[in-house]
């Protein structure tokens, strides 16, 4: 008596452990990318950034935390208010449960399953719904406007990030994120595939919502759009959430072309470093081109956005696809 | 099957939006982002300022300009200060010319840098605003320098200006605007030549020459169509005559080509500066009228003559002849007109302002029909409407 049940809340527990051991470190993570977002902007506009909580500021996304932690939430009397409230967790929970595919280094991976990119494709697909449910529940013309854009925006790039992870697959030969990094051992797949790399760092950009692809947030013309009625910790989950989402699609952006934790040559100083500092390393990396676009670019309109992403984003990644099976069969590289 | 009624989808733009630059009330009509029918409402800055300058004595006024279009203060004492000139009949001294007009420049980059910034932050970036408000900054110092106030200057007198340049202002600006050129480059290069940018602003709001006629456009934005009517050469005050320094004119009328002037008419009004400064000679800064200027407080402590005049001046004010004026300047957004009857009292019988930012306003349904909601923010954006001036 008894041994069934141990082994039940014992692997309750490890279940337990593992979220915690990926979302804590995540949640950090996200505070400091907004710290590390403020300060490189700040630098790139010639000031400084948060300065005054604690040294050079560090303290500053803590001091965020609480303070949004404290505010009144405010739920609009007109708003369907189960949907209101459903939606930021509903962005939240999906941007954190993608990392549950993620290798960080050889082995480093809580699920490692064999279909791990449609796993991902398919969470990232679902986090249109947060917003769009966040907009149409505000009840609020501006937060509804947020949402279409959104919506049509977040599906048209899905397509064409799908085709360039097309390209990638069928080179690895696999749907496996653990797999596909081991196959670019010698050669990282941004090099071969350089074209679909820069389409990709702009398609992330557009999926995200992130400058200069940030409309259904355009500040200028809908007022922060599909949140513009969330305040206190419903605004905060859908923060997390964007910022979130930022580090995962960098995550899979270095799997998918920056060889994931492998070294950048397999020569003695570097790959002493272990893994997961690469595949950290890559990351950051990542961000930083997210964090420089906003600070450079103007925004995209709605409609310019949308011709992008299906007349040259989608044909490009499409000719790609093509180009790279037919080379792979012309000279018989075709992995198992 | 009954009939189903379609409706179009109202949105109230403002007047708490960070775009509405000020407090603008826009009603849009929109058919999904397609805007069908832009209804610009105003008034709700609106403080009375032409019934106000009725009811006091003329020096007493000049503070109001100051706070009209409240981005280019000087411009608009400037356009008072001739209009009460021309009545009186008074000379302006020629150091007091070369000052009003550098001054006078030196807020048309003012208003520039803000709304060239601002328009790069409503089509979505916001690098150029923070550095261009840096040398703002700089340039509402040389304001503090001159009149003691960052923004509402109340410098400029009739007859001239109400003190000279404190000792080494003139070399500051000097460096000033030799150092300002690079900084200026650097916008000019992450702006006018970025594609998102133009796909943002080229064919956005497009005017015709004549368009713009019918409409009473004037500066920047008849400019942009290809009219080069500027007042500043067309009818020159002060020493503009005297002044070098060329028109830049558009060619299209639409959201780019109005960047592209303004972003020249900032070189051209560094170029205007420098030559102020190189040319500014000494000299008394205000007519040496008792009826007008002040007598300096040393002469007060003897004569007893300029102890009147002194009394007179501070506690009546200017007396006005008999008249009607009608002045304009070229103010950075267009053609800022006073029009002014005196009737031998120290107060105006009417005051009448023409603000080019209402002219320009009122043609917001025409220039944004048909144009998607983010481009009615670039049209506003490439407006530079300031409620300070169009409510008044």
């Amino acid at each position: 008596m008894g041994e069934p049940l141990l082994d039940a809340v014992l692997s309750i527990l490890i279940i337990v452990g593992q979220i915690l051991l990926i979302v804590v470190p995540l949640l950090l993570a996200v505070a400091y990318l907004t710290y590390a977002e403020r300060k490189v902007i700040g630098a790139m506009q010639l000031r400084q950034g948060p300065m005054t909580v604690g040294p050079f500021g560090l303290l500053q996304p803590l001091a965020d935390g609480a303070k949004l932690f404290l505010k009144e939430t405010v739920i609009p009397a007109t708003s369907n208010k189960v949907v209101f409230i459903l939606a930021p967790m509903i962005t939240f929970t999906l941007a954190m449960i993608g990392w549950a595919v993620i290798p960080m280094g050889a082995g480093l991976v809580i699920s490692d399953i064999n279909v791990g990119v449609l796993y991902l494709l398919a969470v990232s697909s679902l986090g249109v719904y947060g917003i769009i449910m966040a907009g149409w529940a505000s009840n609020s013309r501006y937060a509804f406007l947020g949402a279409l854009r959104s919506s049509a925006q977040m599906i048209s790039y899905e397509i064409s990030i799908g085709l360039i992870i097309v390209s990638v697959l069928i080179c690895a030969g696999s749907l496996n994120l653990s797999t596909i990094v081991e196959a670019q051992r010698g050669l990282w797949y941004f090099i071969p595939h350089f074209p679909m790399f820069m389409l990709f760092l702009a398609s992330i950009l557009a999926e995200t919502n992130r400058h200069p692809f940030d409309l259904p947030e355009d500040e200028a013309t809908l007022v922060t759009g599909y949140n513009v009625e969330y305040s206190s910790m419903a605004f905060a989950l859908f923060f997390l959430g964007e910022y979130a989402n930022m580090i995962l699609m960098s995550a899979i952006a270095s799997i998918l072309f920056l060889g994931g934790w492998l070294p950048p040559f397999d020569i003695a100083p570097l790959n002493w470093v272990p893994g997961p500092i690469w595949f950290i390393l890559k990351i950051c990396l990542v961000l930083f081109v997210f964090i420089w676009a906003r600070a450079t670019l103007p925004r995209y309109r709605y409609d310019q956005l949308m011709r992008l992403g299906w007349k040259v984003f989608l044909p490009l990644s499409l000719v790609w696809v093509v180009l790279t099976s037919g080379f792979l069969v012309a000279f018989d590289l075709l992995p198992n | 099957m009954p009939e189903i009624q379609m409706r179009n989808f109202t949105m109230n733009f403002g007047p708490q939006h960070p775009a509405a630059h000020g407090v603008l009330r826009l009603v849009l009509e929109m058919n999904g982002e397609v805007v069908e029918r832009a209804d610009p409402h105003i008034g709700l800055l609106h403080r009375g300022t032409e019934k106000f300058i009725e009811n006091r004595p003329y020096l007493q006024s000049i503070p109001y300009f100051d706070r009209l279009d409240y981005c280019s203060m000087m411009m608009q004492e400037h356009g008072y200060v001739l209009a009460v000139e021309k009545l009186l009949g008074i000379e302006v001294p020629i150091r007091a010319q070369y000052i009003r007009v550098m001054f006078a420049e030196l807020t048309r980059i003012m208003n520039h840098l803000l709304n060239l910034t601002t328009m790069a932050l409503d089509v979505g970036a916001m690098t150029p605003l923070l550095w261009g408000f840096e040398e703002r900054e700089k340039l509402m110092g040389f304001y503090e320098e001159v009149s003691g106030s960052r923004m509402h200057a109340n410098y400029f007198r009739f007859g001239g200006v109400n003190r000279d340049l404190p000792a080494g202002l003139a070399e500051r600006i000097d460096a000033w605007c030799d150092s300002f050129v690079h900084v200026f480059n650097d916008m000019d290069n992450l702006l006018t030549e970025n594609r998102i940018f133009k796909q943002r602003t080229v064919d956005i709001g497009k005017f015709t020459v004549e368009q713009c006629l019918d409409w009473g456009f004037s500066g920047p934005m008849i400019r942009a169509a290809g009219v080069p009517w500027d007042l500043r050469k067309a009818q020159p005050y002060d020493c503009y005559d005297r002044m070098d320094f060329d028109i830049p004119v558009g060619k299209n009328g639409d959201c780019y080509d109005r960047y592209l002037v303004r972003m020249l008419e900032v070189r051209e009004s560094l170029k205007i500066m420098k030559q102020c400064l190189r040319e500014m000679p000494e000299g008394p800064i205000r007519p040496d009228d008792r009826k007008v200027t002040p007598p300096p407080r040393a002469e007060m402590k003897r004569s007893m003559e300029s102890l009147i005049h002194h009394f007179k001046l501070y506690t009546e004010g200017v007396h006005v002849p008999n008249g009607e004026v009608y002045a304009a300047v070229e103010s950075s957004k267009g053609e800022f007109g006073v029009y002014l009857v005196g009737d031998g009292t120290n107060r105006p019988y009417k005051c009448k302002i023409r603000s080019p930012g209402y002219a320009h306003l009122q043609a917001l349904d025409a220039l944004g029909k048909g144009h998607m909601l983010a481009d009615v923010v670039a049209i506003i954006a490439a407006m530079d409407i300031v409620f300070g001036e169009i409510d008044r």
